[in-house]
């Protein structure tokens, strides 16, 4: 894989804070395509709010975010969302919809004010369910999907998005132990295609399979970052997550033991 | 390194046959790769639903200007649509019917489509034009002026003036310190509406036996004495063109703000924007009719059930459906206990809340 010499996205001296909290307080990263970095911390550590400040959701106490070199505030709305997308953490629908609608959303950025979704776009879409096993139920109603359901199609939408950087937060919450090694699997054949990944996760050893950067935060405004190996140690976790930890190689894979 | 063996693909491809056995029933689409037969049709099915519904407001208009207690047929109808102007019938379907069909067009497509619009903005299938406090404002005004024994277009005015107050200090208060959250905005609507509702009250109490008539009529909403229906007639164009250019932005937002903000959608702009618009619609319609009810809630609701969520379809076909049947139901007001004009709100309610109950209950959400 070719890896071009512009970063996809770049942090430099970043400080975000909650209120009176400091998440983090000088936090320089650097995603090249083909990257993927994993957000890693207990609840509450801040993993949500330093993902929307690196999507451009949010403002940064100090620092700059860069998305291919370009600020991340210079950037119109439509533009960003054509490059950078974010699946949000799941939440309640509403309104009725269909879930081919749904998988359509992602379309959003790339039509024009007065354009209707075009047969190209509903091809996109109809992939993107494909990808997340829910082609088959295009036309059900979403207000009647598991919970499960509603999280890949939540994917399936961002995957319709087709950007060049997924920021995803939490992306495995519902899902049953295949389609989170599935997702996973799926967002790093896109790396190795040439987008970039954030993403927050819980499962430590899913993160030490999937992630090549990981910045671990640990509530207190004090964090880690580097590369998976660096950070994946047992004391660096043990003390975050405040529980011991054993870390074993089984077979060439990394895996974590809770004490 | 594992992707090869897993039922997920990358790119175009479909995935290998395996997959299917992940959903656990049976597949209903074709193989792969085609596209879903469902949703052409049911754009085409839409827009059928849009002609359908303006072919029964054009029924429903000159259904308005033919009933009635002088007789009239479908040739004098079109005569004087086609511009006779003699005789004692022409004038009364030019100057008595004609006004007031168009009247209840308006209002009835201004207060469908300003309650779809608060739906979207308060992510509520159940909100109203009237949720954040600007009838009560109208009615404050209304009334004071009815209270005071002056000219229509005094209370008009003040109608117009108090709903437009009551907007500005909902606002006001629910932003606040900036924020602008839903439930703040919802609360605040909810309180203001209280207080003006304990203000009518009380001028009700005040006023004589013949005011308090007409302060009724205007609290029901009553068509009849809607003279002038142009202006809002304009409004209400107006409001349908204004949320076109923004329909699908509407469509993200309803699904959340946060993910309408990372979909590109300026959700500060777009939701200020709503709120304006939705406020302008109702005042206009309020100032014209007074308050009619359910119309706001239950047009957009049953739409929804015929068109689906995609505002693109939805708003405009609210318009048309809410204007045809508040045409329907003040034809009905009007000739169904005749020579007793029954004010056009009792009725709207009184289809509405059977209509609505009996949703609530198919649907439970």
């Amino acid at each position: 894989m070719s890896v071009t010499a512009q970063p996809l996205l770049e942090a430099d001296g970043l400080a975000v804070q909650i209120g009176e909290r400091w998440i983090c307080c000088d936090l320089s990263l650097r995603l090249m395509p083909g990257e993927r970095l994993v957000l890693l911390g207990p609840n509450g550590a801040g993993k949500t709010t330093l993902l929307h400040t690196l999507a451009g959701l949010r403002e940064a106490q100090r620092g700059e975010v860069r998305l291919q070199g370009r600020p991340l505030a210079e950037w119109p709305g439509r533009e960003l969302a054509q490059v950078r997308g974010v699946q949000p953490q799941s939440q309640p629908d509403w309104f009725a919809a269909t879930v081919m609608e749904t998988a359509l959303v992602g379309r959003h950025p790339h039509l024009g004010r007065w354009a209707w979704e075009s047969s190209d776009d509903l091809r996109i879409a109809h992939e993107s369910l494909i990808c997340m096993g829910l082609d088959h139920m295009g036309s059900r109603n979403i207000l009647t999907l598991s919970g499960g359901e509603r999280q890949r199609l939540a994917i399936a939408s961002l995957l319709a998005q087709q950007p060049a950087l997924y920021l995803l937060d939490e992306p495995l919450s519902h899902l049953d132990l295949h389609y989170q090694v599935a997702v996973l699997a799926h967002f790093s054949a896109l790396a190795r295609a040439g987008a970039g990944v954030v993403m927050v996760l819980h499962d430590l050893n899913l993160a030490a399979r999937f992630a090549d950067h990981v910045v671990l935060l640990d509530g207190s405004g004090k964090m880690v970052s580097g590369t998976a190996d660096a950070v994946l140690q047992a004391d660096v976790l043990s003390a975050a997550f405040g529980h011991p930890l054993r870390r074993h190689v089984i077979e060439g894979q990394v895996a974590f033991l809770i004490e | 390194m594992r992707a090869r063996t897993l039922p997920m693909s990358p790119g175009t491809a479909p995935p290998p046959r395996a997959a299917a056995s992940f959903s656990g029933d049976t597949r209903v689409t074709a193989s792969a790769g085609t596209l879903p037969p469902g949703m052409f049709f049911a754009r085409r099915s839409a827009f059928l639903t849009l002609a359908c519904l303006l072919i029964g407001s054009v029924g429903a208009f000159l259904l308005a200007l033919r009933a009635g207690s002088l007789d009239a047929g479908w040739g004098d109808v079109f005569a004087v649509l086609g511009g006779q102007v003699d005789g004692t019938l022409a004038t009364v379907i030019r100057e008595l019917r004609l006004p007031r069909a168009v009247a209840a067009f308006a209002s009835g497509a201004l207060l469908a489509l300003a309650g779809a619009l608060m739906q979207v903005l308060l992510r509520n299938p159940l909100a109203d034009p009237y949720v954040l406090g600007i009838s009560g404002g109208a009615a404050v005004g209304a009334l004071s002026a009815i209270l005071l024994g002056a000219a229509t277009w005094l209370v008009d005015g003040a109608a117009f003036a108090g709903a437009a107050l009551a907007m500005l200090v909902v606002f006001g208060l629910s932003r606040g310190d900036g924020s602008w959250t839903q439930s703040r905005l919802l609360l605040t609507g909810v309180i203001v509406a209280a207080g003006c509702g304990a203000v009518v009250v009380f001028m009700l109490v005040m006023a004589t036996d013949t005011r308090v008539q007409s302060m009724l009529f205007w609290l029901t909403g009553d068509v009849s004495g809607a003279s002038r229906p142009w202006p809002a007639l304009a409004v209400l164009v107006v409001g349908v063109l204004a949320t076109l250019p923004f329909a699908r932005d509407l469509n993200v937002l309803a699904r959340g703000e946060l993910g309408a903000r990372a979909l590109g959608v300026r959700t500060r702009r777009l939701r200020l924007l709503v709120y304006l618009l939705a406020s302008l619609l109702t005042a206009t319609a309020v100032t014209l009719v007074g308050l009619v009810g359910f119309v706001g809630l239950i047009v957009p609701h049953l739409v929804r059930l015929a068109t689906g969520n995609d505002q693109r379809i939805l708003l405009p076909a609210a318009a048309l459906a809410g204007g045809g049947l508040l045409m329907l139901a003040d034809t009905a007001a009007r000739t169904l206990v005749a020579p007793i004009q029954l004010p056009v709100g009792v009725l709207t309610a009184m289809i509405g809340v059977p209509v609505f109950l009996f949703l609530l209950v198919r649907h439970p959400r």
